[in-house]
């Protein structure tokens, strides 16, 4: 219980950073993100009071001391209320967030977990037979595989798989004509149009899995219970499975969550490739159009999100290792 | 790990170990590259860095073409006067992709060093110090940890308009330091309570001297696998960062050059050349790194030399 509090405690005052990094990174760059917010937001038409408080809340205006405006900040965050954008003009930033979320973590989360469990197999395989073609293979495999940049090999596989093929369609999570509901026949559509990101994704990001699992397994291959397992005769799968693997897997997993906020990065430029209408895009998008309300709540949002499943791996290591709840 | 020199002794087997004096510089380098070649992994890797390098450094010699002119035909395919076939804006690809190899190992090399370098700073007092300090940096490493670090650049770079190479390199130190620090300061950590650092406190050394003179030289290899791990995050973020349109799209890199190919619907035109040659580079640039830290791993952890029996 104690453990879980502290964990709790380490989540709250992280939380607080981030949304205080939010805070200071439009406030420490030269010129005034404000002010040309305000003034391309007022291109749409007049700008409501309200609209004018929570830009300038977010992005820094030069009027009141940064006490209060610290304090006017947190105040709207905690509202969840982050203005308008004025890319999708007269769309909320909020409402704009939450309809792309839930396409992004289904996207990242399905995909990270298949990459862990694959990789983790190819790496114990690969310890297990070190020396061998299974082992070369998939270590020198992985660490080319994890050089690519997540975009190259989005471009190449819409080019090849896309295009050329024709095979897989190239941008988009759905078809232009299907509507987004809960019916067999629209998730299968967006599943078939998650296949080449999902692809992308876990090409790049297996590699980082097959290695660190290697060489964890190999230092506890050296361990002297697993020469016990041995001298007593249990099969090499027993032996490799339940003794070996079963204990190299956990250091692997701390490195899960410091390796989900690369995969998310990455994804984010996977989505610029297929035009997923994810976190990503978003970004991409209010990044090229200087939407700097969308694009400031869209990082705090991220951030958010990698922290929390940072949490929940911390939760979750704790209860598979007593060891780390001291 | 014991230390730099007893590993490396380890490694030539057969050549007595030399204990008189300070060993000269030039040796000290020459015998740990010895150690990197003589991981067959890591010798690829040395052989493509070096192609590499040379290509940067002789670009001028080596180009058929300015990577510039664009007086040559529109989206050409592949031929005896273009060996890549020309872009969009009717520049030669291959000429595009051998003056784009300097942006990408320049920014590996430069960030590659300032990272190391805050991470070496910041990783060694760390791990030496004992005070309340200690935690509340403990608290900071942790937080550039977990944020997640391409969506920050990509904001910093956002606000930074068109800041170019060196803004590029800013923004990758900034989110890259961190997780060399963690790694340097639990290595401190467990020198800290060795013998030799004991001595040198108790025949007053000043705590600076101890960190930096003493401890120090036992993280060579460490130090050398972060650098190498930092450079490659440098390239492939800088490659990320350019291919978002972020920094200067006027200069030819392989970022730039993707940038261009996405933006003129390369993949329409069926140049799938301009798309496939720049990525193809950052990949092997990237790979030729990860490769020479797997001999670099060799020095300081037996377990993961080549042909060694488990």
């Amino acid at each position: 219980m104690r453990f879980v509090l502290n964990k709790v405690g380490l989540l709250a005052l992280t939380l607080w950073a981030a949304i205080t990094l939010n805070f200071l990174l439009p406030r420490l760059m030269p010129g005034s993100p404000a002010d040309a917010a305000l003034a391309k937001l007022a291109q749409n038409g007049p700008v409501s009071p309200a609209t004018k408080a929570a830009v300038e809340a977010q992005l820094g205006v030069p009027t009141g001391s940064m006490w209060e405006q610290y304090l006017s900040y947190l105040g709207s965050v905690a509202r969840f209320d982050f203005g308008v954008s004025y890319t999708f003009f007269p769309q909320s930033v909020a409402g704009l967030v939450t309809a792309a979320l839930p396409w992004t973590i289904i996207l990242v989360g399905l995909v990270t977990i298949i990459a862990f469990i694959f990789g983790t197999l190819l790496g114990v395989l690969a310890a297990w037979k070190r020396g061998t073609w299974l082992d070369t293979l998939p270590t020198v495999g992985g660490t080319f595989a994890s050089a690519f940049p997540y975009f190259w090999t989005a471009l190449l596989l819409v080019f090849f798989l896309g295009y050329v093929g024709g095979w897989f369609p190239t941008s988009g999570a759905f078809s232009r004509s299907a509507t987004p509901e809960f019916s067999l026949a629209f998730v299968g559509d967006a599943l078939y149009h998650a296949i080449l990101p999902a692809t992308t994704i876990l090409i790049t990001s297996l590699g980082g899995w097959i290695l660190g699992m290697r060489s964890t397994m190999i230092n506890t291959l050296g361990e002297d219970y697993v020469t016990f397992a041995e001298a007593n005769g249990l099969r090499p799968r027993t032996v490799a499975l339940r003794y070996a693997a079963r204990n190299a897997i956990l250091p692997n997993l701390t490195s899960f969550g410091l390796a989900l906020g690369a995969v998310v990065g990455g994804s984010l430029l996977v989505e610029r490739v297929f035009a997923y209408p994810g976190v990503g895009y978003l970004l991409y998008t209010a990044v090229t159009n200087q939407d700097y309300p969308l694009m400031q709540a869209l990082f705090l949002i991220i951030t958010i999100s990698v922290l929390l499943a940072n949490f929940i791996v911390d939760i979750l290591y704790g209860i598979l290792d007593p060891r780390t709840r001291r | 790990m014991t230390s730099t020199n007893t590993s490396t002794a380890l490694a030539n087997r057969g050549v007595p170990a030399e204990i008189d004096g300070p060993a000269n510089p030039l040796r000290v380098v020459w015998r740990a590259i010895a150690t990197i070649w003589s991981v067959p992994k890591a010798r690829i890797g040395v052989v493509l860095l070096g192609a590499f390098i040379a290509l940067a450094v002789f670009a001028p010699l080596i180009a058929p073409y300015s990577a510039t002119d664009n007086s040559f035909g529109r989206s050409e395919d592949m031929s005896a006067a273009h060996w890549l076939g020309t872009t969009a804006a009717g520049q030669d690809v291959l000429s595009q992709i051998i003056w784009g190899a300097r942006v990408s190992v320049f920014v590996g090399f430069a960030a590659g060093i300032f990272a190391t370098l805050i991470a070496v700073l910041v990783g060694l007092s760390w791990g030496y110090i004992r005070t309340v300090a200690g935690d509340v940096i403990n608290f900071v490493v942790n937080l550039f940890l977990v944020i997640p670090a391409l969506p920050l650049m990509i904001v910093i770079a956002a606000y930074l308009q068109n800041g170019g190479i060196g803004m590029i390199i800013l923004v990758v130190v900034i989110t890259g330091w961190a997780s060399g620090a963690r790694v340097l300061r639990s290595q401190t950590q467990s020198l800290r309570s060795r013998d030799f650092v004991t001595a040198a406190v108790f025949s007053g050394e000043s705590p600076g001297r101890v960190v930096f003179r003493e401890i120090l030289p036992n993280m060579t290899s460490l130090i050398v696998t972060n650098f190498f791990a930092a450079a490659t995050a440098a390239i492939l973020a800088e490659a990320g960062l350019e291919f978002l349109g972020l920094g200067d799209t006027t200069i030819v890199s392989w970022g730039t050059m993707l940038f261009w190919a996405q933006n003129s619907n390369a993949l329409l035109t069926g140049q799938w050349i301009v798309l496939f040659a720049p990525g193809l580079c950052i990949s092997l640039l990237a790979t030729s790194l990860s490769l020479i830290n797997f001999g670099v791993d060799g020095l300081s952890n037996p377990r993961l030399r080549e042909g060694a029996s488990r």
